[in-house]
């Protein structure tokens, strides 16, 4: 039952993005389209969801005071994997994403789950908790990157949604209109917790 | 029982000032330069500044009433300031459909989301042009040549602004190719003979207007006089013409009406006087080395940025500490 329960917190209650607030630089970077968003958020998930059950399992063996270098080398190891398979599989995607991927070594997201759940946790449950914070993450900048990706350039997932007289707006797949989406995105959800919780 | 002593707290004498008096004073002292802009563009140019004068209204009572469920403002006037402003920020021959985009971010984006008037750290109307500029550079740089809508069709003739010409011509100058790219005199940019925004062209209509402000005291002298002077002394160091560079572009209008706007500008005289200076300086700055044509735009933004800090630091000794 809890092992459920640490899955599916990522995606609401516990969503990295709008209510852990971790993560927001590869957000804003990637979620330019729906592509980007889904390769970055599904690479995360598999460093995530694995360096969260290697962590867990050596949580008795690690020293205290060395434990954030050990986590890093950890998930260095697995970012490496995730770099490499990319540039040989998905080599345009790859090129896309460019120096994103190298650096979900230092992905808040990750470093947070390891210091606030792996390390205190048994393996399944970190497990669960990886994954499930992985495929928050993955939905919510699948999501961002529509709303963007539509109004910026009037496709989704690189199919024309917008009629062809659409003018682009620019705007929305620059930095500036990643931060606008995000703010107002956060803005609504806590009202909806707000009105949740009435 | 009559109470026959009131006591109340000071201030005891108030002036008639109030939010409304002062922003329908700013949309008179405005209508001489938007008048211009319609005479010298033609009535495409109407059509920009009421559809920015409406959404913005619009927009006010729908985020107020609606989204954020406060009371609705708009009879103070303000929203239809930012959508007079950002209509003059504008090209004349501007779709309609992108001046409404350019106004809802203006009211939505730069002013409800930061909770309505005075608590916004950009000036709107201003957010607003910079929205369009990124999202739509090709319609946001198309200008109309003035009096071109006297023949048949009214967007056929399309020029450079003369900023954009300077610029050309620094670059190599290949500008004078096409056709109706001759820098105009400075006597036609002082009255307003020449391409560019809406509101931006006729200096004589935008002195009018701030002189009728100045009168009635809602702007002074510090920032718009100091943003000035210093583009003109910058131009002369970088080797341009200071006459025309004060006339060309959105100077006056960005001087005089949203450099002295009171919510985004210091408070302190010496505020404004260092607020002036940093515009001027970033003004000229964009327009000599910088990539665009114009920088009035992003350089007020940009100190509106950091207007907080300049408040701080000159804000005057409480009487008696040290």
């Amino acid at each position: 039952m809890s092992i459920l329960k640490d899955f599916t917190k990522g995606f609401i209650k516990e969503n990295p993005v709008f209510v852990l607030m971790l993560g927001m630089c590869p957000t804003l970077a990637t979620s330019s389209s729906v592509k980007n968003g889904i390769g970055m958020g599904l690479a995360a998930t598999f460093v995530l969801a694995c360096s969260n059950v290697i962590i867990s399992a050596i949580r008795k063996t690690v020293p205290n005071k060395i434990r954030i270098p050990v986590f890093i080398v950890v998930v260095a190891t697995f970012t490496t994997i995730v770099d490499l398979f990319m540039e040989a599989y998905v080599p345009a995607l790859h090129k896309e994403l460019g120096v994103f991927i190298p650096l979900i070594v230092v992905n808040c997201i990750i470093l947070a789950r390891a210091e606030m759940f792996a390390q205190k946790n048994p393996i399944l449950n970190s497990a669960a908790d990886g994954l499930g914070l992985g495929l928050g993450f993955t939905l919510t900048l699948a999501f961002i990157g529509t709303i963007r990706e539509i109004l910026g350039e009037g496709t989704w997932y690189g199919m024309q949604v917008m009629p062809s007289d659409y003018k682009p707006f620019l705007l929305a797949i620059l930095a500036p209109g990643g931060f606008i989406c995000l703010g107002l995105l956060m803005g609504l959800m806590v009202r909806l917790q707000k009105a949740a919780k009435k | 029982m009559e109470p026959t002593l009131v006591v109340s707290t000071s201030p005891h004498i108030h002036t008639k000032d109030s939010i409304p008096r002062i922003m329908w004073c700013v949309v008179i002292s405005l209508l001489p330069a938007g008048a211009m802009g319609v005479w010298i563009f033609g009535l495409h140019a109407l059509w920009v500044i009421l559809t920015c004068v409406v959404a913005a209204v619009l927009t006010e009572v729908v985020g107020q009433k609606f989204i954020f469920g406060k009371p609705v403002t708009i009879h103070d006037g303000s929203a239809v300031v930012t959508g007079l402003l950002l209509a003059y920020t504008l090209p004349p021959g501007l779709p309609l459909w992108a001046a409404g985009v350019g106004s809802v971010f203006a009211i939505f984006i730069a002013k409800l989301v930061f909770g309505g008037l005075g608590y916004n750290i950009f000036n709107p109307a201003l957010i607003g042009r910079a929205v369009l500029l990124a999202a739509w550079p090709q319609q946001m740089t198309t200008w109309t040549a003035p009096f071109a809508s006297a023949g048949p069709a009214p967007d056929a003739l399309s020029c450079a602004s003369p900023l954009a010409i300077v610029k050309a011509l620094a670059a190599g100058g290949t500008a004078l190719t096409t056709p109706g790219t001759g820098l105009p005199s400075v006597l036609d940019m002082f009255f307003g003979r020449c391409a560019g925004c809406i509101g931006e062209i006729s200096a004589i209509a935008l002195l009018g207007g701030a002189i009728f402000l100045f009168i009635r005291k809602i702007i002074t002298w510090h920032t718009p006089l100091t943003f000035i002077g210093t583009v003109a002394i910058m131009s002369f160091l970088f080797g341009r013409n200071p006459l025309f560079e004060i006339f060309a572009g959105g100077l006056f209008l960005g001087a005089f009406f949203m450099a002295t706007d009171m919510v985004t500008v210091p408070i302190t005289g010496w505020g404004k006087i260092i607020f002036g200076i940093g515009a001027g300086v970033l003004t000229a700055l964009i327009r000599n080395v910088g990539g665009y044509p114009e920088g009035v735009c992003y350089s007020i933004l940009l100190m509106n940025a950091i207007t907080p800090h300049i408040d701080r630091v000159t804000m005057p000794k409480k009487f008696g500490a040290r």
